[in-house]
């Protein structure tokens, strides 16, 4: 602990404001230290992978519905890619959608989700000058920035990129002679993944040690906002389990490089009898999914988070169920560690698994559900201002239950016999995670913009840019359950070979349009977000009328968040619309750092008895001042 | 090229009304003074209308393209387990759909009922225990009502195959199937990778007696309502057996053999009838990625009478009867390796 001590009083956290800049622009822009500066290069660094993630998808949807189109246009920018004849080439269908679920699920929506927020609120919303260590921080982003910089060559590798899909299977993944994907561009893929896994577990450590130690005065866990908690949840769950997918992978490139047969026996290939033997593909799966699940929920968790705060300041209520929220993240969070193989139960593990995995498959259904509930009631009597971000986060909800709920039909083994690898669980997930998760993120990006660059997003382009995306969300995924029950196989290059798939034609051309749309649209949020930066309107220091420490700070809160001492927490983050509050002279809400002496009209009966209390955390915060690790 | 026309004429048209609408609702804002002395301007109210709006015309959609979609759903279930995970499907997808219906109901209105107004305050309501512990409750206990039923098809599905039940292999390999049924003694002779040459392709071990009679097929022959065991392996990278019509699913695993049973209750021909197309045919199709040719991994199955099959059995020729020279050819490689390894 002594070296983040020092990390943090290094800092000379009094004399700094605004307009103050020590240090050169290396050290301010680039190798930065400061959380705030750190999560907006995650951030610009999402938005560029979400739009190379985004654009990959529409090659593949033109692939797919548009199968008779001559694709010849496109080959000033895949070249080869495209064959004589003018059709996209199958290798490199498989290698866009492989690509596309490895960069929306690492790159956009664990780095450009997690890495955004956690860092940016953490410190602000705890009430802490900036992270544990501020060094271990940047090095989390110049790793991550490394290993986008790996993944992003690979799609230039002569042979092209990974192709095995994002969930990299051997033996495919493991033996070039089976697709040319598995040669240089898989082994890009892995390295570049061992520097990913390295930057999440230096920000995870560091987030998780932040939340634990950092806290301002009177910031009880049981005071601490709901996203908070998500994103210190989250970092727990990616701790434990990206290690495993790092061994996974670790294992893997021994098969690859050393001869080793971990994952590899009895294959005949290209006319060639391979030595490896013994190996098992199947482990793989299993420690592959071992962070594959928890994944999903490393991405959703934090937008929920997110989401928790925007419903209930825009809804002007508390969060209904403060506790149940809670006590139901730390349930995923562990249910979410003994679900994995219900990816698995086709793959010919023993069936006996399967019985146990679908019954803990199940369970996780119900803290997930208590989620959606307290979501929708926090709503029920609100006085709601539709703020951009509390549309994205209403929509978040919407396509929390949607995809969610058929979860509860693929978690049924002998249901997923059937649907197992079908659009139906592209549809699925897409709903539940990529959207959902996204929405998450966009509902952050409108909220906290303010904070971040001191300026407001325009709101009107934000609603617009809301009412595209939901809609097109639901008209791109939704049809995607229609053609799963019809049996169709994803990664499919096409589906003219079978009678059985030879209908949806139409339905899959829909698809892709509206794909294309939503993708489109998305641009009206990256000039809204560049454009608001320099020309839009100056914000105010507390414009949603929030209650939590973040927006105590300056516009533009400089180095080591507030000019002077840190503030004190007295209450829990929503107080909003509390009776008789206006007889302590306030509006609708009452901030964190208000004390509960202040307000004794507003008080219910416990916290008359706690205001006595208040005393005490003032001067826990002067000491603290002094030595911020008591 | 036209539609790249066409795609660059769309996106250039929406981009346009976009910023259209985008100006017209700045100018509109300038004009009434935007930075406002109420809390929300109009746009609160548009916002809040939309939702109820959505869910109306949304559920029109659902139901609309549920039913046109309908038609191209998979014909009834041909296999008897299929029938009953068919049946658990449908419930499962109604009691969901409830769900999902009735939380947008839900979800979709209160935007509208508890818009913003001056008027009004919000309810400070943090908590309701009664409610909490119903709403945890009732999810459980559907819950476990589907882990009970669910539980029991698979236990049933995974059961080992009865004494009788017809083996057939799959073998998966890149990018085709290759079948083969155990002959006259009902058994299938052993396998190793290492026998594979060009006449071989599946391996099969000769020096095993089961072997002996064992042929091999293009198409894959069931009789109707006989139990069949699927002997499923794979010799490059994985597959997967996928036969929708009779919802079978199981992983063809390199180095690692698995199985999956089931019993067809409808023939191809019954089937051409029922779905009134007379060029009806089940089929097989791969579901694990698997390379570039994934897309293409099929093969027909033919569902017949017993009748039928027996007759198209009796016509099968064991294979090594139709590779005559290969024997030789074995035992020559045979000695050659036995030779290799006593030198060692
Ligand atoms: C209600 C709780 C949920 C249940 C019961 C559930 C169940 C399942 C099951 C059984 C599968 C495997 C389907 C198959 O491959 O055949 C699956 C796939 C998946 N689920 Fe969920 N799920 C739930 C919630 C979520 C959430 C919250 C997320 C993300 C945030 C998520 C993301 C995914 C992803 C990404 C896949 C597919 C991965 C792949 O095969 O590429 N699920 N889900
Ligand atoms: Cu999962
Ligand atoms: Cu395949």
């Amino acid at each position: 602990m002594s070296s983040v001590a020092l990390d943090v009083e290094s800092k000379d956290v009094h004399s700094h404001d605004d307009h103050e800049h020590h240090g050169n622009f290396w050290t301010n822009y680039v190798f930065s230290f400061d959380h705030k500066v750190i999560a907006k290069q995650y951030l610009i660094s999402g938005i560029f992978w979400a739009i190379i993630g985004g654009g990959l998808s529409l090659l593949f949807r033109i692939q797919l519905g548009f199968p008779e189109a001559n694709l010849e246009w496109l080959r000033p920018l895949l070249g080869d890619w495209i064959t004589e004849s003018g059709k996209m080439d199958t290798t490199f269908y498989l290698a866009a959608v492989t690509m596309h679920g490895t960069i929306m699920v690492f790159f956009v929506l664990t780095a450009g989700l997690s890495g955004t927020f956690s860092n940016f609120l953490i410190p602000l919303q705890i009430g802490a000058r900036d992270m544990a260590s501020g060094f271990m921080n940047m090095l989390s982003y110049w790793l991550f920035f490394l290993a986008s910089v790996i993944m992003f060559a690979s799609l230039f590798a002569s042979t092209g990129p990974a192709s095995g899909g994002w969930v990299i299977y051997p033996p495919l993944s493991a033996l070039p002679q089976a697709v040319s994907g598995s040669g240089i561009g898989m082994t890009l893929w892995l390295v570049s993944m061992v520097f990913f896994i390295a930057s999440s577990l230096l920000g995870s450590i560091n987030y998780i040690s932040t939340v634990i130690n950092l806290r301002t005065a009177g910031m009880s866990f049981a005071k601490m906002p709901l996203t908070i908690w998500s994103f210190f949840i989250t970092a727990i769950i990616g701790t434990l389990s990206f290690p495993v997918l790092f061994a996974a992978a670790l294992l893997l490139v021994f098969d690859r490089s050393f001869g080793t047969s971990f994952y590899l026996s009895d294959i005949y290939i290209q006319g060639e009898l391979l030595e490896h033997s013994g190996g098992s593909p199947i482990l793989f799966q299993h420690l592959f999914w071992f962070l594959g699940h928890p994944e999903v929920y490393i991405v959703l968790l934090p937008a929920l988070g997110l989401t928790s705060e925007v419903i209930s300041t825009n809804s002007r209520k508390p969060i209904f169920g403060y506790r149940a929220m809670i006590g139901s993240m730390l349930g995923i969070a562990f249910l979410s560690f003994i679900v994995w193989a219900h990816h698995m139960f086709v793959s010919g593990m023993n069936p006996f698994l399967g019985t146990i995995f679908m019954f803990l498959t199940l369970i996780i259904a119900v803290p997930s559900a208590v989620k959606a509930f307290n979501y929708i009631t926090t709503l029920f009597r609100g006085n709601i201002i539709f703020t951009p971000a509390m549309l994205f986060s209403i929509g978040l909800v919407s396509l929390f239950i949607s995809g969610g709920v058929t979860g509860i039909i693929l978690g049924n083994s002998a249901l997923d016999i059937q649907l197992h690898d079908t659009y139906f669980v592209v549809a699925h997930f897409h709903l539940v995670m990529g959207s959902a998760a996204f929405f998450g993120m966009m509902a952050g990006v409108y909220h906290w913009y303010p904070k971040m660059f001191g300026r407001m997003m325009n709101s009107a382009m934000g609603y617009v840019h809301f009412w595209l995306t939901f809609i097109g969300a639901y008209m791109v995924f939704f049809p995607m359950h229609y053609i799963g029950i019809a049996g169709f196989p994803r990664r499919y290059y096409s589906f003219t070979n079978f009678d059985a798939f030879s209908t949806f034609t139409d339905l899959n051309t829909f698809i892709s349009i509206a794909a294309i749309l939503t993708v489109t649209a998305q641009f009206i949020f990256v000039f809204n977000f560049f454009w608001s930066m320099f020309r839009g309107r100056l914000a105010p220091l507390n414009p949603w009328n929030a209650t939590t420490l973040e927006w105590t700070t300056p516009r533009k809160p400089g180095h080591g968040n507030w000019p002077g001492a840190l503030p004190v927490v007295y209450r829990w983050p929503y107080d909003y619309s509390k009776p008789d509050a206006d007889k302590d002279g306030f509006t609708d809400f009452i901030p964190q750092n208000v004390p509960l002496s202040k307000t004794e009209h507003s008080n219910t009966p416990e916290e008359k008895v706690l205001a006595q209390l208040d005393e005490k955390f003032d001067q826990l915060g002067e000491e603290r001042e002094k030595n911020p690790f008591i | 090229m036209t539609t790249a026309l066409l795609f660059a004429t769309g996106a250039i048209l929406i981009i346009a009304v976009l910023a259209l609408v985008y100006r017209i609702i700045t100018l509109v804002g300038i004009a009434k003074g935007d930075q406002k002395k109420t809390k929300v301007t109009t746009s609160n109210k548009i916002n809040a209308a939309l939702f109820p709006i959505v869910l109306i015309v949304g559920s029109g959609l659902i139901m609309w393209s549920f039913n046109d979609a309908k038609q191209f759903f998979l014909p009834e279930a041909a296999s008897i387990h299929g029938k009953e995970t068919d049946h658990l499907f449908w419930i499962t997808m109604g009691i969901v759909f409830t769900a999902f219906a009735l939380t947008h109901l839900l979800l979709f209105t209160f935007p509208f009922l508890f818009q913003f107004s001056e008027k009004r305050k919000a309810d400070f309501n943090p908590h309701n225990d009664t409610l909490e512990i119903a709403w945890t409750a009732v999810p459980a206990i559907v819950m476990a009502v589907l882990v009970i039923f669910g539980w029991r098809a698979w236990a049933d599905i995974t059961a080992p195959a009865t004494e009788d039940a017809i083996q057939v292999e799959l073998m998966g390999k890149q990018f085709a199937w290759e079948i083969r049924y155990p002959g006259k003694d009902l058994k299938l002779g052993r396998y190793d990778v290492a026998n594979i040459d060009n006449t071989n392709s599946m391996g099969v071990d000769y020096d095993d007696v089961n072997a002996q009679d064992d042929f091999t097929a293009r198409e894959i022959y069931l009789p109707v309502g006989r139990e069949i065991e699927l002997k499923i392996r794979a010799i490059d990278v994985i597959h997967s057996v996928f036969l929708p019509h009779f919802r079978v699913k199981m992983d063809a695993v390199p180095g690692m053999p698995t199985r999956f049973k089931f019993t067809p209750t409808i023939t191809t021909a019954e089937m051409r009838q029922k779905t009134n197309n007379p060029k009806f045919n089940y089929e097989l199709a791969c579901t694990e990625v698997c390379g570039y040719g994934h897309f293409g991994m099929r093969k027909l199955v033919k569902v017949v009478t017993q009748k039928e099959y027996d007759e198209w059995l009796m016509k099968q020729k064991p294979w090594l009867e139709k590779n005559p020279d290969y024997l030789s050819q074995w035992e020559a490689k045979k000695a050659k390796t036995a030779s290799v390894a006593k030198s060692h």
